[in-house]
């Protein structure tokens, strides 16, 4: 069965590709993955804030623990040599690359221009088949317009495709008043591909404190759909590879956003709760259900519920709420 | 001789190198001033560094010094090469065992910091008290005075030990040497290799307890026998002294340094002679040549191997010229009639007289100088040489103090200075704690003796606060070795630094300058106005001594460079550009290379950000123009306020200043009391910001005096009128809700002098305003206005009467923190998770409360001079405190409560017996009691005032005793303090005695998770996979659970509280725990800056240690099972959080994901798991129901 897909122009032997998570850390984790048939692998992501925080951190508590007691020089021992951020993920994708024979996809996290550029030829040189642009970015001045936030994706991606040669996939979120503009916007400033949808964290309010705390919930199969209705919108009227993200817990969830188009479908949560064979059990699942309605290749029905191969379009556009209205109306022909 | 390679490092580094390429097997604990030498051994295990023979030592941490040494002789006796290092009251502890290995002629060596001991008070400083008390353990004793010496004799006392079979105690005094950074020569592994036999090592493999073949040692023998086995070992002990000198001799040849056993330095026609062990060496040697250079005839005689004693080679080593020995000892022996150097010269030389070998029996007098590092200079030798010259010089003489209550001080000239100084540059830097002075220090002496010729020196004071900490750095650099064992003295310094200008107004830091000096200040005013901040004597000082004049802003730079708050390499820099020790471009080439060193791979912003404050310094630095004369308009400000008592400006105001050497014996309390509430005098004004109280906002929930760390915002209820006198700036609201009468005043009130701007009352304010959020009821303000009106609003809130304690509801927290603290204003450190429940309990026991504080972080910031936190209410009620030992304080306190307990039930028989004569009434009030509350304890105090002014005039032996006695009537609360490291290591065995025995003992474990107070080495509290001394590699077993053992006792009550996360369960437990007649633990969490994690953070680490399951929030009480309920209540709920989320924070934690990311990730899912399991458990015992309940019914 051929379940090979092509993505970000490269040739991955299968649509799935676990998205950044802890578990992209360890070669073992995902050595696991690829021989479940992961067709190639995104690294978890390298924080901007991550990078200056940890500096700022170890010079505080380790290199300069000046405290000034006669009793005490220091408190924790600094002894052991260790790599900084960006070096510990150089080293990650240098090994990923040695130990896995699908892709690896290095991911960069950050909201600022800058240091970005810097590492992302850093981590072109260090092997990287492509790099995920995760731009983390909530609007919250309400006197930045759309037009505006929407620069600040393109602005990124402009300078970095002058300096890397690399796929460059944008990671985008889904508060776009426009998600098709702005993708061929990112088409034209020379993206290979989006991601669509990345999950902000929302902060949560504790009521105790009264104060804002943060909150992760692993996703839920039903959060897929979002993803689902833009793909099908964008599937063929895009040059770029549509990946699927948040949401896809099974095989049925993979099914369907294939179905919708996406060249790739991605998976974190699905695979924090079970563990990262449980790929195997999603290609598994698509193999079967592939082999139940005669399909020998993911080709042969990619896209077939996009929005251009269905034949009636705008119920990807209509509003849901309409639906369930309609789903109260009679039939034409009933008389009440 | 083996190429020379020189290292700058100080003495505990040098004897951990020798102890390390040594040894096997190293059982440690640390303790002040020797942990380190613990921790280098350990740090060199851990990355893998082999000894001698190619092994990596054992390196393993005991529960305490008794521990250590018992698992050497384990070691020891099983064959093995191994080691310890310890000090003070730990070695004391060692004794024991150091009797059963010298008996049993045990080769090893035990390198002590020589430090005083814990007498009229705990000192972590330097004398040889605790050396001295080991003498009769048969431990030969062998002194180091230099650095250099203690690596050289580390390897002369491994070989000897391994030649003569008798243990050595190789020692060295604490801090003056095993902190003193100098350059000397490393021993090459070729020496080391040279110097060990291996045919003595075969033989202690041969000794060694083996099933193959068995031996028994260690009988019990009895009258017919024992005797004579002590006597067997004589022959080992006459050849010691020989085989010693024989491994100096061999040692001389490797290297060229010859040692003596007893050394002998100046003329060789001397008459006068002073004979010493340590480091006073180096300021009498300088002294001795300084002299002889001018005509005198003077000696000194090195004492070095002082067990055993070879009298013969002792006098041998001296001239025939000595008429007068001066004996000096760095040690006491109260009662005694000279102390042991001194006895045993003595007795030297009159056997010597008396058969004959010794011509004349010269004049020896003993003196005693330089207790707890007390300053030894030259100025003092002359002192001794001149007293010597004298026909009869004064005996049993002090030097270094005045005595005034004994006569026993020899006077000396503080201007005399010597030869020695000519050629070295002194230079003395003034920091802070933690702004890395001290390290820029320490770098700089590494570049100067490392990458040069030139020989350096440095020595670090610091002093006894944690938070705003002041550090002396004294630094020499030379052509020579240096070998100046004291201070720089006043006028010595060419080069003087303020790194801080606060202390401008605080230290005579100009006093040290030379003429010509350079003085360097870090100072935000611009150069051409910086004069007119300087006092009136600093701009003299310039003036007269003709100074250079610099200014740097160094906060600036550091922040315009993105260094933040970091200034040392930026003053590091400037001391090198402006003190001409190297060419600037060489040094300022150095210290980037430095930089480098330090950040290599792990922060490459860094390197760049430290290159750019580097470069920007050179440009930032300004000579300024000195004027010709005095400007000034104002003095150093008094330290004390005027109103102080005399004791406090007398005493405590000297000390504050930093010069507490000049208070003579007399002022000094004989019996180390000395009187509380002296922190509120001690105003030390070192916040940046201060909270603003919005008294419309503020809903007057209590939160921001409960968590205070210093007690430096109070809440206070009074009546409307109390205030018409207030300052008009003095702010107070309505107090709302139904807690105080409704025409009643509330003020919540900053002390602006004491806040250390920690913001932790900023941070748990839940209110804010709803028109501008960034504004809470409390809000940080950098206003300097601000700062001086809240001195005349905090003096007026403190003359408010407290409110009636009678009317408040300690269980509700709105009202408890109304009641006064009688714990305020301690040097913690800035947002110290540990002093909010010490002050807790003294708001609500205060007035009754007896404490044991073990020695650690609360026994430094509860009683190390110059002040005491502690203080007491209007009445003079107050906790009275004291500090043991480290592992004896459960038991100390169990003292307390017994002897309280005992005096109760003897003053209840006396008022039973004068019944008729006090009035039956009053008696039978007393005898029946019913103290349960505030109120009962109240109706009591009245009770005995009553009981008193009747036995005023009453005769009689009862009545007599009764007056004595008379206040035990009144309940007492008995609080026993500390930390982790006693209450789960240490002092663990007396915490389990006292909680078995089931008295009425209340035992608060401020709960840190490692040893903080000396350094954050690991104790079984640390938790699995955290990173702590001596578990680098992350801890790989969990925490011990305290609460869970202790529970099993059943009939202590128990609570684990954190008081950031749930507030009114740590109120609850405490005064459940007080209120409940038997044993009660109360095991805190308590945030430490050793976590790695800034303390602004403290309530939010609290949160996530609570809500991920790190620190499960519970209360055990007995009582309730025997009401047949449930004793186990869970005060906080399953996790929330992971676990990671916690750890990830926490950079005790988060540094071994950087170091060890696998180790660290299998840590956290065991840690995890075990979280959910603890609270699976823990849940589990809280619903189990309840054997013989009432409401139990049979299915």
């Amino acid at each position: 069965m051929d379940l090979t897909t092509n993505y970000l122009g490269l040739e991955l032997s299968s649509p799935i590709v676990p998205n950044s998570s802890p578990l992209t850390r360890s070669l073992d984790m995902c050595r696991e993955m690829e021989d479940g048939g992961a067709g190639a692998i995104i690294m978890y992501s390298l924080f901007e804030e991550a990078i200056t925080g940890e500096e700022e951190t170890m010079v505080r508590f380790l290199h300069h623990q000046d405290i000034g007691h006669a009793e005490a020089s220091s408190y924790l021992p600094d002894h052991e040599d260790f790599a900084g951020a960006l070096d510990r993920y150089l080293n990650n994708l240098r090994q990923l690359k040695e130990g896995l024979g699908i892709p690896v996809i290095a991911s960069l996290n950050g909201v600022t221009p800058g240091g970005w550029i810097e590492h992302a030829k850093e981590l072109e040189s260090a092997g990287a088949d492509g790099l995920e642009l995760n731009v983390y970015y909530v609007a919250g001045d309400i006197h930045q317009s759309s037009a505006d936030v929407e620069a600040r994706y393109l602005d990124l991606l402009t300078s970095l495709r002058r300096e890397i040669r690399i796929p460059i996939n944008m990671k985008l979120g889904p508060w776009f008043s426009s998600v098709g503009h702005l993708v061929k916007q990112l088409e034209a400033a020379g993206a290979s591909g989006v991601s669509l949808f990345n999950r902000f964290y929302q902060p949560d309010i504790n009521i105790d404190s009264m104060d804002l705390q943060p909150a992760l919930h692993p996703s839920s199969s039903a959060e897929a759909l979002l993803a689902m209705r833009w793909i099908a919108i964008l599937r063929g009227r895009t040059r770029l590879s549509l990946g699927a993200t948040t949401g896809i817990h099974t095989a049925e969830d993979a099914l369907k956003l294939l179905l919708a188009g996406a060249d790739a479908v991605h998976m974190a949560s699905a695979l924090l709760v079970h563990g990262p064979g449980h790929v195997r059990n999603v290609r598994h699942g698509i193999e079967e259900w592939m082999d139940e309605h005669g399909f020998e290749s993911v080709d042969e029905f990619r896209g077939r519920v996009s929005q251009a191969a269905i034949p009636n379009p705008s119920e990807l556009e209509r509003a849901n709420y309409i639906n369930v209205l309609d789903s109260f109306s009679h039939a034409q022909g009933v008389w009440v | 001789m083996s190429e020379v390679h020189m290292v700058s490092i100080d003495g505990n580094e040098a004897a951990a190198y020798i102890a390390h390429l040594t040894n096997e097997v190293i059982a440690i604990y640390p303790i002040t001033p020797a942990s380190n030498m613990g921790e280098w051994s350990d740090e060199w295990s851990s990355l893998g560094i082999p000894n001698l023979w190619g092994t990596v030592p054992d390196v393993i941490e005991m529960q305490s010094e008794a521990g250590a040494v018992a698992t050497l002789h384990g070691a020891l006796q099983a064959g093995s090469l191994g080691t310890t290092f310890t000090a003070s009251q730990g070695l004391l502890l060692m004794i024991p065992s150091m009797y059963k290995i010298a008996g049993e002629l045990t080769p090893t060596v035990l390198h002590v910091s020589a430090r005083a001991l814990a007498a009229q008070a705990l000192s972590i400083f330097g004398d040889h008290s605790d050396v001295m008390a080991c003498r009769a353990t048969g431990y030969a004793m062998l002194c180091s005075n230099s650095v250099q010496e203690v690596m050289d004799f580390a390897l002369i006392s491994q070989a000897a030990t391994l030649e003569s079979r008798v243990p050595f105690l190789h020692f060295f005094d604490g801090f003056r040497i095993s902190h003193e950074v100098n350059k000397i020569e490393k021993i090459s592994h070729e020496v080391v290799r040279a110097m060990i036999d291996e045919d003595l090592v075969t033989q202690i493999r041969e000794r060694g307890m083996t099933p193959d073949r068995p031996i028994i040692r260690g009988t019990s023998q009895n009258p017919d026998v024992y005797f004579q086995g002590r006597e067997t070992v004589n022959p080992y002990y006459a050849r010691l002294p020989g085989i010693v000198q024989g491994v100096m001799d061999r040692f001389a040849k490797l290297t060229g340094r010859q040692y003596r056993l007893y050394e002998y330095v100046g003329a060789a026609d001397a008459e006068r002679v002073i004979a010493l062990m340590g480091s006073g060496a180096g300021a009498v040697e300088e002294t001795v040549q300084h002299l002889n250079a001018r005509g005198e005839k003077v000696g000194l005689l090195k004492v070095r191997l002082f067990r055993p004693f070879d009298a013969a080679a002792l006098l041998a080593a001296l001239p025939a010229s000595v008429r007068k020995i001066a004996v000096l000892d760095r040690t006491k022996e109260p009662g005694s009639d000279g102390e042991p150097l001194y006895k045993d010269v003595v007795a030297a030389a009159a056997q010597a007289a008396a058969d004959g070998s010794l011509a004349a029996m010269p004049r020896i007098v003993g003196g005693r100088y330089g207790l707890s590092s007390k300053e030894f200079t030259p100025a003092m030798v002359k002192g001794i040489y001149d007293e010597l010259a004298r026909d009869k010089p004064k005996n049993f003489f002090t030097v270094g103090i005045i005595d005034d209550v004994s006569d026993s001080n020899l006077a000396w000239d503080p201007d005399f200075r010597v030869d020695a100084n000519a050629g070295v540059t002194a230079c003395v830097f003034y920091g802070l704690g933690s702004d890395g002075t001290v390290s820029a220090n320490k770098n700089s002496i590494k570049i100067i003796s490392e990458e040069t010729d030139n020989y350096g020196q440095g020595y670090f004071q610091y002093d006894s606060k944690k938070a705003g900490a002041i550090t002396v750095s004294h630094l020499r650099f030379g052509p020579r070795p240096i070998h100046s064992t004291y201070l720089v003295g006043d006028g010595e310094a060419g080069f003087v630094a303020c790194h801080q200008q606060v202390f401008l107004n605080r230290y005579e830091m100009l006093d040290k300058a030379r003429e010509g000096a350079t003085f360097l200040l870090n100072s935000q005013t611009p150069p051409d106005r910086v004069w007119d901040d300087l006092p009136i004597k600093m701009q003299r000082q310039i003036i007269e001594k003709k100074l250079d004049f610099y200014v740097i802003d160094a906060y600036g730079i550091a922040g315009a460079t993105g260094m933040g708050r970091r200034i040392n390499t930026i003053m590091q820099t400037c001391f090198f550009a402006i003190s001409g020790i190297l060419p600037r471009d060489e040094a300022i080439a150095k210290i980037k290379y430095m930089v480098e060193k330090t950040y290599g791979k792990k922060g490459r912003r860094l390197l760049d950000r430290n290159y750019a404050a580097i470069d920007a310094s050179i440009a930032g630095l300004h000579q300024v123009q000195v004027p010709n004369e005095v400007t000034s308009r104002f003095e150093k400000a008094p330290v004390v306020a005027a109103g102080a008592p005399e004791f406090v400006q007398q005493v405590t105001a000297t000390i504050i200043e930093g010069r507490g050497d000049s208070l003579p014996v007399s002022l000094i309390p004989a019996d180390g009391t000395w009187p509380v509430g002296t922190a509120a005098y001690e105003k030390r004004n070192i916040a940046l910001e201060l909270p603003e109280w919005d008294d419309d906002l503020c809903t007057q929930c209590g939160k921001c005096p409960m968590v205070c760390p210093h007690a430096a915002i109070r809440a206070k209820v009074f009546p409307a009128e109390a205030a018409e006198t207030a300052p008009s700036s003095f702010k107070h609201a309505r107090a709302r809700g139904r807690d105080f009468p409704t025409d009643y005043r509330i003020a919540f009130q900053v002390a602006p002098d004491d806040c250390t701007g920690c913001g932790l009352c900023v941070e748990v304010c839940p209110i804010r305003d709803p028109d501008d959020p960034k504004r809470k009821a409390l809000t940080m303000t950098p206003s300097v206005e601000f700062h001086e009106q809240e001195r005349a609003n905090w003096d007026f809130f403190l003359g408010l009467a407290e409110y009636d304690r009678l009317k408040l509801d300690p269980g509700k927290r709105k009202q408890a923190m109304v009641m006064q603290p009688l714990f305020e204003f301690s040097g913690a450190c800035v947002g110290c998770g540990e002093t909010p429940y010490i002050k807790l309990a003294t708001q609500l026991f205060g007035d009754r409360m007896l404490m044991a504080n073990a020695t650690g972080c609360s026994s430094i910031y509860g009683g190390n001079l110059p002040t005491t936190p502690y203080t007491t209410n209007p009445e003079g009620r107050g906790p009275t405190w004291n500090n043991s030992l480290f592992e004896d304080t459960a038991e100390f306190g169990l003292g307390l409560r017994i002897a309280v307990d005992t005096q109760n039930r003897y003053a209840l028989d006396l008022v039973r017996k004068l019944a008729d004569r006090i009035g039956t009434d009053l008696a039978a009030a007393i005898l029946e009691a019913d103290q349960g509350d505030e109120a009962g304890i109240f109706a009591q105090r009245e009770r005995v005032a009553a009981l008193k002014e009747k036995l005023r005039d009453m005769e009689g032996l009862e009545a007599h005793a009764l007056r004595a006695t008379a206040d035990q009537l009144v309940k007492k609360s008995v609080w026993l303090v500390g930390g982790d490291g006693w209450a789960y290591d240490i002092g663990y065995g007396g915490l389990d005695h006292v909680l078995a025995s089931g008295r009425n003992v209340n035992i608060l474990v401020l709960d840190t998770e490692v040893y903080s107070n000396t350094g954050g080495q690991a104790s079984k509290s640390t938790p699995l996979g955290a990173v702590a001394k001596f578990s680098a590699r992350g801890k790989p077993v969990r925490k011990k659970d305290l609460a869970m053992m202790a529970m099993a006792y059943g009939n202590a009550y128990v609570a684990q509280v954190a008081f950031g996360a749930k507030d009114q369960a740590t109120l609850r437990a405490f005064i459940e725990a007080e209120s409940y007649d038997g044993p009660s633990l109360i095991i805190c969490y308590s945030p430490c800056i050793a976590h790695g994690v800034d303390l602004s953070n403290n309530l939010r680490q609290q949160n996530l240690a609570v809500n991920s399951g790190h620190w499960g929030l519970f209360r055990y009480d007995p009582r309730k099972a025997n009401a047949g309920e449930n004793p186990l209540h869970l005060d906080s709920k399953k996790p929330s959080i992971p676990l990671r989320d916690f750890v990830s924070t926490e950079t005790r934690f988060s540094v071994l994901e950087r170091t060890h990311p696998a180790a660290a990730e299998h840590f956290l899912r065991q840690a995890q798991k075990e979280a959910e399991s603890k609270f699976f458990l823990y849940e589990q015992l809280a619903h189990l129901a309840v054997q013989n309940a009432p409401e139990a019914k049979p299915e």
